[in-house]
């Protein structure tokens, strides 16, 4: 496939993946492109994850790198990005100007807690799915206590709580790793 | 004064604390963005946080628009570079040895490990945003009715966040 290709796909993916952009780019690139099958594609998902970064342009610079190396990457995390930047460029600006209308406010309470609703929903969906053992939850807590309630930064908390767990899951104990997925 | 080149600084740390998804981020982004440099309030940051979960593509594009109030067209560019650069990168990077890495005992260890603690960056992500965002009983009961709906039902996400938009009109719309 040519660069033109790729591009017009991730932006065709940025411009409709409506609530969230993993099923999106499954439905392309396993299913109506086959340019991946389904084991590369959770491959590559669960490297996007480890990784700083969100999936959709994690995803987005692994599939472009892997069709089409260096130039398949820049194409795919622009077009991925460009709708919706656009979009949100254009919301922000309406926002600023008419953010204040009694309207406004009154529907944006209630976007806001619908956003809270559906990111506890993610915090739901993904400890089911990755963790594994009360542990886990353990260091979990640490993590949300670190920053709600002792106010350690983000960065810190991330380099500390993380190598304790990461050494706690070190290489030898690791009986657990048929269940972790 | 010229806020780009604070943008891009700002922006291109948060982008590294991303692990597990944008949220991640969150309250650190409050503090940069709000308590320091002021660009906008918490309610704006709120807000655009949560209008940006209806747009689609990457869940944090609503990054666009504090760069544009803070440094207009050029703010706004700057903005993306720095938060989407530094993980670009750095996820380019690892692709190409992650193959090799695949026998390296370690790679499974960094995985696990990571996986409760970029849940638990989301999950203080959310009770910062709570803090703002809830406060009553009917933003509570949207928060929960929302959360309630997406584990039982599989719907897109994007549809509930206009429901609420809706139940918030008629909630707190003076008559």
């Amino acid at each position: 496939m040519s660069i033109g290709e790729i591009f017009l796909e991730f932006l065709l993916i940025g411009a409709t993946s409506f609530g969230g952009v993993v099923p999106y780019l499954r439905a392309a690139l396993v299913g109506k492109r086959q340019w991946l099958d389904d084991k590369k594609f959770v491959e590559m998902l669960s490297i996007s994850q480890s990784l700083p970064g969100l999936n959709a342009t994690n995803m987005a610079i692994l599939v472009g790198e892997k069709l089409h190396g260096i130039m398949g990457s820049v194409v795919a995390i622009l077009g991925i990005c460009l709708p919706g930047g656009a979009l949100m460029y254009v919301v922000g600006m309406v926002y600023h100007q008419h953010g204040d209308h009694a309207w406004a406010t009154a529907a944006l309470k209630g976007v806001a807690a619908a956003a809270v609703g559906l990111i506890l929903s993610t915090v739901v969906q993904l400890s089911k799915k990755s963790l594994a053992g009360k542990f886990d939850f353990v260091f979990l807590a640490l993590t949300v206590l670190a920053v709600n309630r002792f106010h350690q930064s983000v960065l810190r908390t991330l380099i500390v709580v993380g190598l304790l767990a990461i050494l706690f899951h070190r290489p030898g104990r690791a009986q657990k790793a048929s269940d972790a997925q | 004064m010229n806020q780009v080149p604070t943008l891009a600084r700002v922006f291109a740390y948060l982008s590294l604390l991303t692990v597990g998804g944008g949220m991640a981020a969150f309250p650190e982004m409050q503090i940069l963005t709000v308590d320091v440099h002021k660009w906008l309030t918490f309610p704006q940051l709120i807000h655009l946080y949560s209008v940006g979960q209806m747009a689609p593509g990457p869940n944090m594009m609503m990054i666009v628009s504090i760069g544009e109030w803070a440094g207009g067209v050029l703010g706004a560019l700057v903005t993306v570079a720095a938060f989407f650069g530094p993980t670009a990168l750095l996820t380019f990077v690892v692709a190409r040895f992650w193959k090799r890495l695949e026998r390296w005992p370690w790679r499974a260890s960094i995985q696990q490990g990571l996986a409760p603690v970029s849940i638990g960056l989301l999950l203080a992500g959310c009770f910062t945003m709570a803090k703002g965002a809830v406060f009553g009983v009917e933003t509570a009961a949207i928060a929960v009715g929302t959360l309630l709906v997406l584990l039982q039902y599989k719907i897109n996400p994007a549809l509930l966040v206009v429901a609420g938009a809706v139940l918030g009109v008629l909630s707190f719309m003076p008559n």
